[in-house]
């Protein structure tokens, strides 16, 4: 039940804040705040309270969920609220409410019109998406996988920026919609395909998690099923061919829903590939795994040139965001516990980092008024503190060591070295443009002439509190990772397991080949 | 020989049927505008409820018409779509000039026409029904006649429909020539199996379609169905696009499903390709639509198309499919239009239907632009409004039929229908300064026709959220066909 209210308490607190408009301002901020830490606070007593590191099945076969929760929906189709939670879930929501409090923060004097309103959607798309990681029932799954482009759309059409070259809001919202909305459909399908195959198979509709785990699909057919999945989940990751909307969209978003977007949004796709994609069709993506792992590579590399390439400064963080996201790529198809554990933290480590960065550019931008970097410069001597945290947070995203980020990416590459030589070799070579790209960054807008004398406002306590916590997180999870680890290590093993079933006893190097 | 078990069964259409003449009689003799709203749905009410009791009486079959769940679930949602029809209309009205209590008369003779179409089991009374129902819907069209558009729309819908008629009849004409049938059940005997191969009886179901098509706005016959939407008064559009469009398909799925004419593999080739071009041809053309009204006209066309697949697999998962998405359409479709006719309510000539009018109404009207944007997410399939069971059926539905063309043209369709959805949603949101608005008026929500709106939105989430009884109840309706 405690699950129900995870996802119950954003929407209500929602509907509360749209209400609370009507005493005065401050009123739905509080009440936003309020429910997200609520929402954290749930977590964490849960993580306090369950064991997770102890649910390691013992063959990979059997699956055990810390907490569990099902209550009949559609008997006709079987399908059921069934929402359940493990390690990597736990940490998931954790992060949501974490993000959503930061997001309600970051738009305490951003957003100035319509504020309860904007605070309905912002709470909306965080209850859709801790839906989307706590369910286990695929329709209840799809529902709030779809659900949440509705808020996220108002959140870019109404409170977003107008964008560079004539660029509406309203577009970038339209096809950040229409993308995902479409690619959505496809994995519908794909679900109903496999509930009809598994209703061949035992004469009964279920939608559910395990059901259609035993679901034997074969051959061609699964590779069909794995694609309509993966592309959904490619498009919201984003892999590259299909990353269209990102910069579009993140330029455009207000900062609330950048970091929504980087933070949260981003992680359901690895999410939904570690959860559904990986284990419905371990064949058929091992078989897939080099395509996958070389779509990554292309990725890491073209998200990190084109960042080089940019002016607005939003568009810059948005597409290092494609290029961090390439890593959980090759890791997730890795097939390799180290791997798949390094996606974990460096999912993490880019919601904090990219996160801290879109909160940095919007409080450049309340000071200075535009996100073009070729305005900006010189802003290390014209206001405080903020240049700093723009440097922690630039070195996290490439990878400084005693960072998150370097523990994640690190897992990763070793990991996957393995498996994929050539991809690591080639994906660790992209730290030099991510170097480039951050020491872009930071040139750009901190160091040069500055435009102008006067000083800028400093940072008040509000912003200079979110960016500590923030650099705390970054710290602590970079240099003591192994609470998170042993968290979610029960599910890795698992899909890790499936994983290696699917591959029989390939050789992992040609002899002689670490000499 | 009709015997009193038969009457018994068809008292929800003599119900209708008496009330239209009630209503008539009312109006001869004293005309007042709220007690003939009253009178009509009273009328529907009392039909709405004898529905309940014939649901007790099991399938019925009387020598014209066939009373079964299909029929059943129909003629239910025929008469609560007129019973929305009318009490919206009742606002829209108020302001009217001319005489208002003729346009009840027509609403309840159409819905009566409505119903013997569903229940129809003879190709007589399958004409009989869809001229019934179509007659006073030329009226209803035209009935601001003063209005150059309604005028035109009247017009255009006469004639377009009475050349679809002409189809129809010939292709009746033919099937009968074939084989001295008219009944369904004698039709399909006679025809025997190999029928789809015959090349007569291949023509006559063919013209057939042709007529029906043109009803439902099927691509190639399609062109009427904008202006007509635009030109036509609030609540006849409103008609048009709920009752008229679902007795419709409901008539030709009873003949897709009976007659081997309409299942040969030539046929159904080429209603799939129909279906394609209907769901894709109205969803583009919907695109650019500046006006709300032809917009939604559009749309109608690409959920018929998305419909139009259920006649392409034509089984029992097929009927069942068309019962909810047609519920899930018709609660979403009313409400939109309800919400057009409510803004421009009182009647003070052309109808509000450009966007711009609608351009920050959410910051006017709440609650009315919440139930637009329900209804729009509806049309679009989002989760947790009704639409997406629909959708959810559809795709289910051809992925279980292995039809991978049509769902791929669904999904299509959905991706590009999706972009003018959100386009009228976020108007809604818009601020626009110093614009001159058409609105409401300010008690709008007191009313009974903002109370239907509301309740039908209120119904979308519910339906959407929590659809199960709904599904039970439409399984088991139609599981006897």
């Amino acid at each position: 039940m405690i699950l129900l209210w995870l996802i119950l308490i954003p929407f209500l607190g929602g509907l509360l804040c749209w209400q609370a408009d009507r005493w005065g301002e401050q009123a739905p901020r509080w009440i936003a705040l309020a429910t997200m830490l609520f929402v954290l606070g749930i977590t964490l007593v849960l993580w306090w309270l369950g064991d997770y590191a102890l649910q390691v099945p013992a063959t990979g076969e059997s699956l055990s969920w810390g907490l569990e929760w099902r209550m009949d929906w559609i008997p006709r189709f079987g399908i059921s609220v069934h929402l359940a939670v493990d390690g990597l879930s736990l940490v998931l929501v954790g992060l949501t409410g974490f993000l959503g409090a930061l997001a309600v923060l970051c738009s305490w004097h951003e957003i100035g019109a319509r504020v309860g309103f904007f605070h309905l959607n912002l709470l909306w798309i965080l209850g859709g998406v801790v839906g989307v990681f706590l369910a286990i029932d695929l329709f209840l799954f799809f529902l709030f996988w779809e659900m949440m482009l509705v808020p996220m759309y108002f959140l870019i059409a109404l409170w977003g920026h107008s964008g560079s070259g004539g660029k509406s809001r309203i577009r970038a919202a339209t096809k950040f919609f229409i993308y995902t909305q479409a690619s959505g459909l496809l994995m519908l399908a794909g679900i109903l395909a496999m509930v009809f195959i598994n209703y061949s198979d035992t004469g009964q509709f279920s939608f559910s998690y395990e059901a259609l785990l035993q679901t034997q699909v074969s051959g061609s057919t699964a590779t069909i099923l794995m694609l309509a999945f993966f592309i959904a989940f490619a498009v919201k990751l984003p892999v590259v061919p299909l990353h269209g909307w990102l910069p579009d969209a993140h330029a455009q978003a207000p900062t609330a829903g950048s970091v929504d977007l980087a933070g949260i949004l981003l992680k359901t796709a690895a999410y939904g590939m570690l959860r559904f994609a990986l284990p419905f069709f371990p064949e058929a993506s091992a078989d897939f795994a080099p395509i996958a792992m070389t779509l990554g590579l292309v990725g890491i590399f073209y998200g990190a040139i084109l960042a080089c390439g940019q002016e607005d400064i939003k568009r810059l963080i948005a597409y290092t965001s494609i290029s961090h996201m390439g890593f959980v790529l090759i890791a997730i198809y890795s097939g390799s516990e180290l791997a798949l554990q390094g996606a974990v933290v460096l999912m993490l480590a880019h919601a904090f980092s990219s996160a801290g960065l879109f909160i940095l550019s919007g409080q450049i931008y309340e000071r200075v008024h535009t996100r073009q970097m070729s305005q900006m410069g010189g802003l290390w001597g014209r206001v405080t503190g903020l240049p700093g945290f723009t440097l922690v947070f630039v070195a996290a995203a490439l990878g400084l060591p005693g960072t998150a980020n370097f523990v994640g990416e690190f897992m990763i590459l070793f990991g996957t070295f393995p498996v994929a030589p050539v991809i690591v070799v080639f994906g660790a070579g992209s730290m030099v443009l991510a170097a480039i790209y951050g020491l872009l960054l930071m040139q750009r807008v901190h160091f040069g002439p500055a435009r102008a004398d006067n000083p800028l406002a400093g940072l008040d306590v509000r912003e200079y509190g979110m960016m500590l916590i923030l650099v705390a997180l970054v710290l602590v999870f970079g240099l003591f990772p192994q609470p998170l680890l042993d968290t979610t290590q029960a599910t890795m093993i698992h899909v890790q397991a499936l994983f290696q079933e699917a591959v029989p006893a390939q050789p992992v190097l040609p002899a002689g080949g670490v000499e | 020989m009709l015997t009193l078990n038969n009457l018994l069964a068809l008292t929800p259409v003599i119900l209708v049927s008496a009330f239209a003449v009630l209503v008539m009689l009312g109006i001869a003799w004293r005309r007042a505008h709220s007690g003939t709203v009253l009178v009509t749905t009273l009328g529907l009410n009392l039909a709405l409820l004898s529905l309940f009791l014939v649901g007790t009486m099991g399938r019925v079959e009387t020598p014209l018409l066939i009373i079964d769940g299909l029929a059943l679930l129909a003629s239910g949602m025929i008469l609560v779509s007129t019973l929305a029809c009318a009490t919206i209309a009742h606002a829209y009205l108020a302001g009217y000039r001319g005489p208002k209590e003729e346009f009840y008369l027509l609403l309840l003779i159409g819905a009566a026409g409505a119903m013997i179409l569903v229940s129809s089991s003879h190709l007589a009374s399958l004409f009989f029904g869809l001229e019934l129902m179509s007659m006073p819907l030329y009226g209803m069209l035209a009935y601001s006649f003063r209005e150059r558009r309604s005028l035109e729309a009247g017009i255009k819908y006469l004639v377009l429909s009475a050349a679809g008629t002409a189809f129809l009849l010939f292709g009746m004409a033919l099937l009968y020539a074939q084989t001295g049938r008219l009944d369904f059940e004698g039709l399909v005997s006679a025809l025997g199996i190999g029928a789809g191969e015959n090349l007569v009886s291949l023509a006559g179901a063919g013209m057939m379609l042709v007529g029906l098509g043109f009803k439902l706005s099927i691509v190639p016959f399609h062109l009427w169905t904008p202006d007509v939407y635009e030109g036509g008064p609030g609540p006849a559009t409103i008609f048009l696009a709920s009752v008229s469009k679902l007795a419709v398909f409901v008539v030709l799925l009873r003949l897709v499903l009976l007659a081997p004419a309409f299942q040969g593999a030539w046929f159904l080739d080429t209603l799939t390709v129909l279906a394609l071009i209907t769901m894709l041809g109205g969803n583009l053309l919907a695109l650019q639509q500046p006006n709300l009204k032809r917009l939604l006209g559009y749309s109608s066309i690409g959920h018929f198309g998305y419909l139009m697949a259920t006649l392409v697999v034509s089984n029992q998962f097929a009927v069942e499919t068309t019962g909810v998405y047609m519920v899930t359409y018709l609660v979403a479709t009313l409400a939109a239009f309800g919400v057009v006719t409510l803004i421009s309510s009182p009647y003070t000539g052309e109808d509000a239907a450009a966007l711009h009018h609608y351009r920050g109404l959410f910051w006017r009207r709440p609650y009315l632009a919440a139930v637009l944007t329900v209804s729009m997410l509806s049309l679009a399939g989002i989760p947790f409004t009704a639409g997406f069971i629909g959708k959810f059926y559809i795709i289910a539905l051809t992925v279980d039929a292995n039809q991978w063309w049509l769902l791929g043209g669904i999904i299509l369709g959905s991706a590009i229908g999706l972009f003018y959805y959100l386009r009228v949603m976020v108007t809604l949101y818009l601020v626009e300064p110093g614009m001159r608005r058409r609105d409401a008026t300010p008690d709008w929500a007191a009313q009974a026709g903002g109370l239907v709106v509301i309740l039908l939105a209120v119904l979308v989430i519910f339906l959407g959220l929590y659809p199960g009884p709904m599904v039970h109840w439409i399984s088991i309706l139609l599981l006897g066909y």
